[in-house]
């Protein structure tokens, strides 16, 4: 896609998911299948945004798809999370969006 | 509190669900008036109400993803048109608490309409963008529109068997005459505005107006005479946009008096088209009218969701911040407005509310609530 070259891919650092807790992991998928649900549909399929399924955010770079969910896209109607997840929890959300999200959890 | 021994009555009823019946589920013989529809987003089900009563009359499950589901009524008011998420259209028999019939129409939708002699029902998708439409006894598709993969949003009926939507990628309106259904006629109203996000109708079915995403301001299309005029321009002139964490809904038409109420984007304020501008708690979602128009009921997004404020249309001021609980979806008022219900989605509930003295009056369980439509819509234009 065109707008990976927009951004400046300054790299965030590399961290590790294990500090987060299971509670926190649970708001966390609570969080995206309701919240980033809204835009991407509550199972992730799409909506006003793309679909955030694996084989959709498969052939991007890791890093730049972290610093989308954190820093947003300007110009478009994806807001930055960075107020509200760490770059751990951005990345832990990752690679469960990667892994896939089971349509049936709660 | 209020799981009244009405509400437990009425458990036996819901075992009906999904066993084709005869007999009335709801109850021997009455009307659909007082009736209406609560969606359950993340359960695929739907909850029959009674308003007068606050009670729950029966659920029913299995109509897939109603994440942003919506629902429009039959002029009777017996059948509830429900649009889901996955492209599923449903039709529910209020009656009978049972599915009439269920298609699968798009890979993605978000909206739908009905059309003015209620023989119609059209739906708008995402993807692959477009709108079909169905014939509304039996769901048969009748015609389809594409946009070019263009999403569509802002679907309403208009006067004239028309039915009006706005495509977000493309930045236009179009207009489909529906007296042959099958051969819709089309215009279409180019370089309306950037990302057009919803649209909402006016009452008497003359204006159309879409708010726009990708630019400050507002698109309103004269239906009398086909003319698109931009409103509030620039109305964030100087001011740094907050994230939008949630896309504002454009629903019914919030006037109140003589002025019209919507929805700023990237800005904490509900703005008037007269071009005032009133403060709020964070990004207005539904800016909503009581029925008479003396007050505009506001809630917002992630992460104000917890919060409803209700403005004063003589003073042009909050009077009442509430708290219902967290992530409130979504508020109905009763049809003359005495009352509003308001979807609580984290809390699994429904809290009803006095609109005089804001006093909390019932409370309802419900699953993951989101949208609240009473059977009252069934005769507005573009509800
Ligand atoms: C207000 C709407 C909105 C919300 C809420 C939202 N997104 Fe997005 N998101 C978008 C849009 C629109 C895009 C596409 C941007 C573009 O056109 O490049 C996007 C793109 C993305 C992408 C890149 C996918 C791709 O194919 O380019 C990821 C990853 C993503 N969002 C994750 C999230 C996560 C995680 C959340 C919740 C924490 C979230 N989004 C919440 C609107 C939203």
């Amino acid at each position: 896609m065109t707008c990976i070259a927009k951004f400046n891919l300054f790299l965030l650092p590399a961290v590790s998911a294990e500090e987060i807790s299971p509670e926190r992991q649970s708001d966390l998928l609570h969080l995206l299948r309701h919240d980033c649900g809204a835009c991407h549909g509550m199972t992730l399929k799409g909506g006003l945004g793309p679909p955030l399924l694996p084989e959709s955010l498969a052939k991007y770079p890791k890093a730049f798809l972290r610093q989308t969910i954190l820093l947003g896209r300007p110009g478009t109607a994806m807001p930055p999370w960075q107020a509200f997840l760490t770059q751990a929890e951005a990345e832990w959300l990752l690679e469960q969006l990667l892994k896939g999200i089971d349509d049936n959890a709660p | 509190m209020h799981l009244s021994w009405l509400t437990l009555l009425f458990l036996v009823p819901t075992l009906c669900v999904g066993m084709p019946s005869t007999t009335l589920c709801v109850d021997d013989v009455r009307g659909t008036g007082d009736l209406g529809v609560v969606v359950e987003r993340a359960t695929g089900s739907v909850l029959i109400v009674e308003t007068t009563t606050h009670t729950r009359l029966a659920k029913i499950q299995g109509l897939g993803d109603l994440s942003h589901a919506s629902v429009v009524f039959s002029r009777d008011q017996r059948y509830a048109y429900i649009f889901g998420r996955d492209g599923g259209l449903t039709k529910l028999d209020m009656l009978r608490c049972e599915i009439v019939k269920r298609v699968m129409q798009a890979g993605n939708s978000v909206g739908g309409a009905i059309s003015q002699d209620g023989r119609l029902v059209a739906v708008s998708n995402y993807t692959p963008g477009g709108v079909k439409v169905f014939d509304a006894a039996t769901l048969e598709l009748l015609a389809d529109i594409p946009t070019q993969g263009s999403k569509v949003v802002g679907l309403v009926d208009a006067p004239g068997q028309r039915f009006v939507f706005s495509l977000f990628d493309a930045g236009e309106i179009w207009v489909a005459d529906m007296h042959s259904p099958r051969s819709p006629k089309i215009i279409k109203f180019k370089e309306i505005g950037k990302q057009p996000y919803d649209a909402l109708i006016s009452p008497d079915g003359r204006y159309y107006i879409a708010g726009l995403f990708g630019e400050d301001g507002l698109a309103r299309l004269d239906l009398w005479n086909g003319e698109v005029q931009r409103i509030l321009p620039n109305y964030g002139k100087g001011d740094i946009k907050k994230p939008v964490y949630k896309m504002p809904h454009l629903e019914g038409w919030a006037m109140a008096g003589d002025y019209t109420f919507v929805p700023a984007i990237g800005q904490y304020a509900v703005l008037v088209v007269d071009g005032q501008r009133i403060p709020v708690h964070g990004q207005p979602v539904f800016v909503i009218a009581r029925p008479d128009g003396r007050h505009v009921w506001v809630n917002f997004a992630f992460p104000h969701n917890d919060t409803v404020q209700v403005i004063d249309v003589m003073a042009m001021e909050i009077i009442k911040t509430l708290k219902p609980g967290k992530a409130v979806l979504h508020m109905e008022f009763t049809p003359r407005g005495e009352e509003v219900w308001v979807s609580v989605r984290d809390d699994d509930q429904i809290k009803v509310y006095d609109t005089e003295t804001f006093a909390e009056v019932a409370t309802l369980p419900a699953d993951k609530p989101s949208g609240i439509f009473f059977t009252a819509r069934a005769h507005k234009i573009g509800l």
